[in-house]
Parts: structure tokens; C-alpha cells; sequence
């Protein structure tokens, strides 16, 4: 092999990215050992298996993979901007948006939740430690691997670009025979492992390591759904270890679990995809609403309203997630009966959700409410993650889902549900628990800012897509025509383009700027 | 301690006989009868899941002890979990889009 086959090459965006990728590590290498800090390094932080220390290295990560995905939701907001736009090809437009989307869900909202959960399950349970230390040092640098690994793709090799689904025959190696999809397959593996011991690992920490005293329904909120969420971990990855199994045979040794010859079936990759993936909405969203649970009941005074009801709601939802997998493939082709139920399970979704909605408002009922920043985060998730929430509702319907399906109506809903329940939770748990991290608290005006720009730059970047979306728009189209009419609103939404910069640059602002400032004053 | 050994072990009697009669049962059903091979498979299904819950409650005793109500639970969930999974991929797979 030839090292312009090894390298990806031809495109100047990514010359520059393999450039400042050599820069940086040299950087990197330089610095750590002109600052001496190698065998700290090695000592305090790569061997650690202090349930803090490790925390902590999964939250550095994720805002890390948070910078990656969203720079790939920039070019690709870039590319649709406006009709005919020549920024990206279709190839490099669909490498990039299979990218964001496995970013986003398994190497950002993942590790930022585990991370918290990290460094605050053990506190409140008061324990030493999670039950299995190295097991925990393991799960993160399978993670951290994962993530590397799958990183590189786009500068060696190539890109997976069947999308984050990577929907059978398309991953196959007839139609997409490059090394990109074999990326996605061994990358999501390792991770998928990584997770499912963490699973394993809070399950056990939470039912053998709790205080004397405290009793199941005495446990603090974040704990009760830490648990449910392991429980579903537990559950779920399996499946997703046995699909992406199926996917390497096929694509590394020619087996046939989902191609059309032979005897597969390409709808056993999404049935078995769609068997993980649905519960893994509810994995990463779940600890989320135990963080705004906590958030809002402190910064309101008050204790949670019908503590027990949220329990059994999480429960309810752990439950369902198990049941409604199909409403992600409605339109494959099923019969009435099977399309019915799913839509039936989907929309009984709602009802346990809809109790955590009221326990939430009843808790700020009368509430002294004070205003911080993660106050004000857990305040702006409620309206804009039952905007996302409803419009679920919507795309549960299997016979109006023939409407919606693909469209950017669909990628607006789950924008609203994921950005409100996974991104503005970690920012919620950031602000309330970085002191237990590091010792002092951020500062309110730069975080009143960060979340003002954030949470406007999210409303106009995503609020477009839901009309641009019953306008016909799909997902995952490159680009279009003038005469569609959607420029129009398109370019109200490349409007956004400079707020969602503003995202990025407020929170990396926040992270980068404001830590060294804040470890020096808390120093003096 | 004491007063747990010299009882006599009835359960373990009762579990002992029931496992070798059920498999005996088996054997016998496999070998002496005239059902077809899916009804023979149905019967001694049934009796390998009968045995099971035998061994899971005379000799493993799951349901006794600190953990036993975990254990319990962690049995029905698992259970439930691979019934949904076998059982929806099937009907999923097999209703819509395979029959056309």
C-alpha cells in the first residue's frame, strides 16, 4: 500500500486537518516534556483508578468530541446554507454527517454522562469508590480508543458514510467496499464493550456500596436513574456487540447475516440496530433527567415533588424503551398489526415522561427559585424538551410517520430531545457539581452567557428545520435545488450559522479561558 | 448450625426424584411414543424449563437469603428481555415486508 492509499487525500479541508492534527501532537509532545510532566502524567492521570480522576478524563474527552461533532454540524449547516451550495461533495457530506452522528451520540453525550456519573454516584452513595476500580480505568480507555480510532477515519483511510445507522445494504462491501464502515463497526465494538462494564460496574456500586441507612427509596434521584440506566445498559449493549459482530463478518470475511444474497436480510441489521439504539436514547437521557431533578429541587428550595412517582416513572420508561424499537423503521413495509402496536407502545412513552414533566413544574410550585446558571439550564430544558417531546408524539403515529420519515422534521425532533435532555443537562451537572471536581465555582456572568447564546443559537438553528422539514426537506441530502423553495428558509437558518459558532466558541471559551483563571485564583 | 443438618433434607429428596423423573420422562417420550418429532420437541421443552425451575428453587435456592429478591428479578427481567428480542425480531421480520 502506497501512503497516498493510507492517507486520505485530494481535499484541501482535510490537508489542513492532517497538517494541524501533525501540529498539534508535536505540540503536545513538546510541551508536556518541556513542562516535565510526563511521569505525572503516566502516574496521576493514565494509570488513576480514582473514580474522580477518571471522571473527569471522560468529561475532558467528551467536551473534546463535542468540538469534533460540532465542527462537522458547522460544515454541514455550512454545505446546506444555501441551494446549490459547493463547500462539500455528496461523499464528504455524507462521511461528515455519519461522523456528527456517532460523535454526538456514543463519544460526547456517552462519556459526558458517564463522567458525571463518575465522579458524583460514589459521593452520593457515599462510598470509596465504584465496586470495580480497574474495571472503571478499563471502561474509560476502551472509550477513549473507540474514540480515537474512530477520529482518525477521516484522515486515514476514509470516513464511514452509511450514516450513524449505517443501514444495511448500503455498510455492506458491495456498495460501500472502502475501509470507512469497518471503522464504524470495530471503533463502536471497543466502545460498546467499555460500556457495557461500566454498566455492569454501576449496577453492582449501587446495590452492594450504599451507606447504612439508605434504603432503595432513600437513594438521592441521580442515583435512582444512574441505576435504571445501567440496568438498560446491561440490556441493551449486548445486542448492539452481536450486530456489530454480524457487520464485521460480513464485511471482513463475506458472511451473509444482512445482505439480500445469499440468504440475509439487510432489516435484521436495522431490527437489531434499532433493538440497541432505542434504549440508548433512554441511556443517555435518563441520567439527564436525574441531573435536572437534583438541579431543580436544590435551586428551588423545595424537595423533589412525588420522588416516588419519578422513580416508578424511570422505571416505566426503562421499561418501554425495551418495547417500541419498530417506530424507528415504520416504513419499511409492515403489517398493520406490527405498526399498530409500535406506535401504541411509542406513545405510552409519553406518559411516564409527561409525570416527570409535572413533578418538575410542581417542584418549582411556590419554590424560592434562585437563578443560577444551572438553575437557568434546567429552567430552558423543560419548554424545549417538550417541544421535542410533543413532535415525538407526532412521529408516532405510523401512518402520519410515512409523512415524516427522513425529513428534517425528524432530525429537528430529535435535536429537541437530545440537545435539551443530554447537552443541557451536562451543562446543568458542569455548573452544580464543579466544585466537587475541582474546588471553587464557575464564574455566573460568563455562564449566564454561555447559556443565553447557546440556548438562542439552538432554538434558531433547529426550530427552521421543523418547517423546512413538512416542506418536503430530507435529511441527509447534500444539497438542492433553488426551486424547491426551502433556500428561503434555509437562509434564514444559515442566520444561525454565526450563533452556532457562538455555541462552540462560549463553551470552549468557558473551558479553555476561564479553568487556568479560576485554578489560579482558587490557588492564591 | 446444629439444628440445620440434623433436619432431613426433604426438598433436596424431592428435587432429586422430580429431576430423574422428569428426565426419565424425557427418554421415555423421545423413544416410546408415536407423537411427531415438533410435538416431542414441545414436551420435552416443557420439561427441561420444568427441571430448571426444580434445580433454580430445591438447589440453587434463588428466592432465600439476602439477595434472593434481586435474583428473582434479575431472572424475570432477563427472561423477558430475550423473549421480547426472540420473539419481536421474529415477528418484526417475518409479518410486512418478508411475506410479499
Amino acid at each position: 500500500m502506497s501512503l497516498d492509499e493510507f492517507f486520505v487525500t485530494g481535499d484541501p479541508m482535510i490537508l489542513a486537518s492532517q497538517i494541524a492534527i501533525a501540529l498539534t501532537m508535536v505540540g503536545l509532545v513538546a510541551l508536556i516534556t518541556y513542562l516535565k510532566r510526563w511521569k505525572w502524567l503516566w502516574s496521576e492521570w493514565f494509570t488513576t483508578v480514582d473514580h474522580k480522576k477518571i471522571g473527569i478524563m471522560y468529561i475532558l474527552a467528551g467536551v473534546l468530541m463535542f468540538f469534533r461533532g460540532g465542527v462537522d454540524g458547522l460544515l454541514m449547516k455550512a454545505q446546506t446554507s444555501r441551494p446549490e451550495m459547493g463547500i462539500l461533495d455528496a461523499q464528504h457530506y455524507d462521511e461528515i454527517f455519519t461522523t456528527h452522528g456517532v460523535i454526538m451520540i456514543l463519544f460526547m453525550a456517552m462519556p459526558l454522562l458517564i463522567g458525571i456519573m463518575n465522579v458524583v454516584i460514589p459521593l452520593q452513595i457515599g462510598a470509596r469508590d465504584v465496586a470495580f476500580p480497574k474495571l472503571n480505568a478499563l471502561s474509560f480507555w476502551l472509550f477513549f480508543v473507540a474514540a480515537m480510532l474512530f477520529n482518525i477515519s477521516f484522515v486515514i483511510g476514509g470516513s464511514p458514510d452509511a450514516g450513524w445507522t449505517s443501514y444495511f445494504p448500503l455498510a455492506g462491501k458491495e456498495f460501500t467496499p472502502g475501509v470507512g464502515n469497518n471503522y464504524y463497526a470495530i471503533s463502536l465494538q471497543i466502545a460498546g464493550i467499555g460500556t457495557l462494564a461500566t454498566g455492569i460496574n454501576f449496577v453492582v456500586t449501587i446495590i452492594k456500596m450504599r451507606a447504612p441507612g439508605m434504603s432503595w427509596m432513600k437513594m438521592p434521584i441521580f442515583t435512582w436513574t444512574t441505576f435504571i440506566t445501567s440496568i438498560i445498559i446491561v440490556a441493551a449493549f449486548p445486542i448492539f456487540t452481536v450486530a456489530l459482530l454480524y457487520m464485521s463478518l460480513d464485511r471482513l470475511f463475506g458472511t451473509h447475516f444482512f445482505t439480500v444474497a445469499a440468504g440475509g436480510d439487510p432489516m435484521l441489521w436495522l431490527n437489531l440496530f434499532w433493538l440497541w439504539g432505542h434504549p440508548e436514547v433512554y441511556i443517555v437521557v435518563l441520567p439527564a433527567f436525574g441531573m435536572f431533578s437534583e438541579v431543580i429541587a436544590t435551586f428551588a428550595r423545595k424537595n423533589l415533588y412525588g420522588y416516588k412517582s419519578m422513580v416508578y416513572a424511570v422505571a416505566g420508561i426503562a421499561f418501554l424503551s425495551m418495547l417500541v424499537w419498530v417506530h424507528h423503521f415504520f416504513t419499511m413495509g409492515n403489517s398493520a398489526a406490527v405498526n399498530s402496536i409500535f406506535s401504541l407502545t411509542t406513545m405510552m412513552i409519553a406518559i411516564p415522561t409527561g409525570v416527570k414533566i409535572f413533578n418538575w413544574l410542581f417542584t418549582l410550585r411556590k419554590g424560592r427559585i434562585e437563578f443560577s446558571t444551572s438553575m437557568l439550564w434546567a429552567l430552558a430544558f423543560i419548554p424545549c424538551f417538550t417541544i421535542g417531546g410533543v413532535t415525538g408524539v407526532m412521529l408516532a403515529m405510523a401512518a402520519a410517520d410515512y409523512q415524516y420519515h427522513n425529513t428534517m422534521f425528524l432530525v429537528a425532533h430529535f435535536h429537541y430531545v437530545l440537545i435539551p435532555g443530554v447537552v443541557f443537562a451536562v451543562f446543568a451537572g458542569l455548573y452544580y457539581w464543579w466544585p466537587k471536581m475541582f474546588g471553587f465555582k464557575l464564574n455566573e456572568k460568563i455562564g449566564k452567557w454561555h447559556f443565553w447564546l447557546f440556548v438562542i443559537g439552538f432554538n434558531l438553528t433547529f426550530m427552521p428545520m421543523f418547517f423546512v422539514g413538512l416542506d418536503g426537506m430530507s435529511r441527509r441530502m447534500y444539497t438542492y435545488a433553488e426551486s424547491t423553495g426551502w433556500g428561503c428558509m434555509v437562509r434564514l437558518l444559515s442566520s444561525w450559522f454565526l450563533n452556532n459558532g457562538s455555541w462552540f466558541r462560549c463553551t470552549c471559551l468557558q473551558y479553555l479561558l476561564e479553568f487556568p483563571l479560576c485554578v489560579t485564583e482558587s490557588r492564591k | 448450625m446444629s439444628a440445620h443438618t440434623s433436619r432431613f433434607p426433604w426438598n433436596l429428596l424431592v428435587g432429586f426424584v422430580l429431576s430423574i423423573a422428569l428426565t426419565l420422562l424425557a427418554v421415555f417420550v423421545t423413544f416410546y411414543t408415536d407423537f411427531s418429532s415438533s410435538v416431542i420437541l414441545w414436551i420435552i421443552g416443557a420439561f427441561a424449563i420444568f427441571q430448571a425451575i426444580i434445580q433454580l428453587f430445591m438447589f440453587m435456592h434463588v428466592t432465600e437469603g439476602k439477595e434472593g429478591i434481586i435474583n428473582v428479578i434479575n431472572i424475570v427481567n432477563s427472561m423477558i428481555l430475550a423473549l421480547i428480542i426472540i420473539f419481536g425480531t421474529i415477528w418484526v421480520l417475518t409479518s410486512g415486508h418478508a411475506a410479499m
